[in-house]
């Protein structure tokens, strides 16, 4: 087959027919990805969530109240009717590039469970130690009312990561909003 | 040149980031750890091969004049496949790699081998092409993010082999490491070369 001279017709007919073809099989794939994508990211949250509360019997994703918008999210979980305690789903914008979502596990009583690192683009081997025990742990079984949640620069209880300094701090801010959202939206 | 030629010659020969030095922007800054490497490199390997498979196919189909729009369509097509299929089954690799997926549509190792070689070969020739350029550009950054992990963080695949409290040459895994293990490479490439020839 010759080669198509480059006129105004050819050049339209083929950039066109091109872009039929192309947009069709984005289509296709984008119907085949949609439900594996929503599944990943339900599933992303509830396993967050049992990570960091303890054992409970309801799905605490029906039992949730927003304290603004998407990111900050406190979800209830029961266990035979009584309340075992909350998760909060928090945010920092603060973090070293882009920004930090986390899962905070409260009991009753405002003492941090656990935390669990849901979504972060800190750099490798620096920031993204924060989801390492020998960081995340520290905040284990401390209450915020007593146990001041800032870096230890900045004269608060933490230790921060070596090197990431920015990173912790963010992380802290994390934790002290999803305390705040407790108290407001957790308790009842 | 025969077939085997063509798909050998983007390992060593003419690697598309040591020799031909295309592609350089997603090579330094995804290769903080090996996965990230071979990921980074499986996905534009996807996109080079088919690309140019379909631009070989197509290539009397395209007037000359809007070439450059229509691989770029047939490019961003392939790549947002990868990025959709990325986000659906390796939903960790592709939080890693973040916006340097879409931008795999303008690297120039894809539309320069779809404009040197696709365009004027046949479809067999360019898929050799497209997967001997995409498997060297992968091997090219999976050794990038090898070394940069092994020295900055000290594991390897997320396999740590040295202590937690161990301090290990951070600058490996920051920006400026990303430059020193790309300018030693090429030189070791170089030296190569220069042996075989």
């Amino acid at each position: 087959m010759q080669k198509l001279s480059s006129t105004l017709t050819n050049m339209i007919l083929s950039l066109t027919i091109i872009s039929i073809f192309m947009a069709v099989a984005l289509g296709f794939v984008y119907e085949k990805t949609k439900d594996p994508i929503a599944k990943g990211q339900q599933a992303k949250i509830t396993n967050a969530i049992a990570e960091v509360l303890p054992a409970f019997d309801n799905d605490p994703t029906k039992e949730m109240t927003r304290i603004e918008g998407e990111d900050l999210i406190v979800y209830k979980a029961t266990k035979g009717g009584e309340w075992v305690g909350s998760a909060v789903k928090t945010y920092s914008t603060k973090g070293f590039s882009g920004n930090i979502v986390l899962m905070v596990g409260f009991l009753p009583d405002g003492t941090i469970n656990n935390i669990s690192v849901v979504e972060q683009k800190e750099t490798p081997g620096l920031g993204t130690k924060m989801k390492e025990p020998k960081f995340k742990d520290q905040f284990k079984n401390k209450n915020p009312e007593s146990y001041k949640i800032t870096v230890k620069k900045d004269g608060g209880d933490v230790d921060a990561i070596t090197a990431s300094t920015i990173s912790s701090r963010a992380f802290c801010d994390a934790v002290n909003r999803a305390f705040e959202a407790f108290k407001k939206g957790g308790a009842q | 040149m025969s077939a085997f030629k063509e798909f050998t010659k983007g390992f060593v020969k003419e690697n598309p980031l040591f020799v031909l030095v295309l592609g350089t922007c997603p090579s330094l800054a995804v290769t903080t750890s090996a996965i990230n490497g071979l990921g980074m490199g499986m996905a534009t390997t996807f996109v080079l091969t088919m690309s140019n498979i379909l631009i070989a196919m197509l290539k009397n189909f395209i007037p000359d004049k809007v070439r450059i729009p229509a691989f770029i369509v047939i490019i961003a097509t392939f790549v947002t496949i990868v990025d959709l299929v990325m986000k659906a089954f390796v939903p960790d690799l592709y939080n890693a790699l973040g916006v340097f997926i879409p931008l795999i549509v303008v690297n120039c190792i894809i539309l320069g081998r779809a404009e040197a070689f696709a365009q004027k070969n046949n479809v067999y020739t360019s898929l050799l092409d497209g997967l001997g350029m995409g498997l060297g550009f992968t091997l090219a950054i999976f050794v990038m993010g090898s070394i940069r992990e092994i020295l900055g963080n000290g594991s390897i695949f997320d396999i740590k082999f040295v202590s937690q409290e161990a301090s290990t040459i951070l600058i490996f895994i920051m920006p400026p490491g990303a430059f020193l293990t790309f300018g030693y490479l090429m030189l070791l490439m170089n030296k190569l070369k220069a042996k075989f020839n």
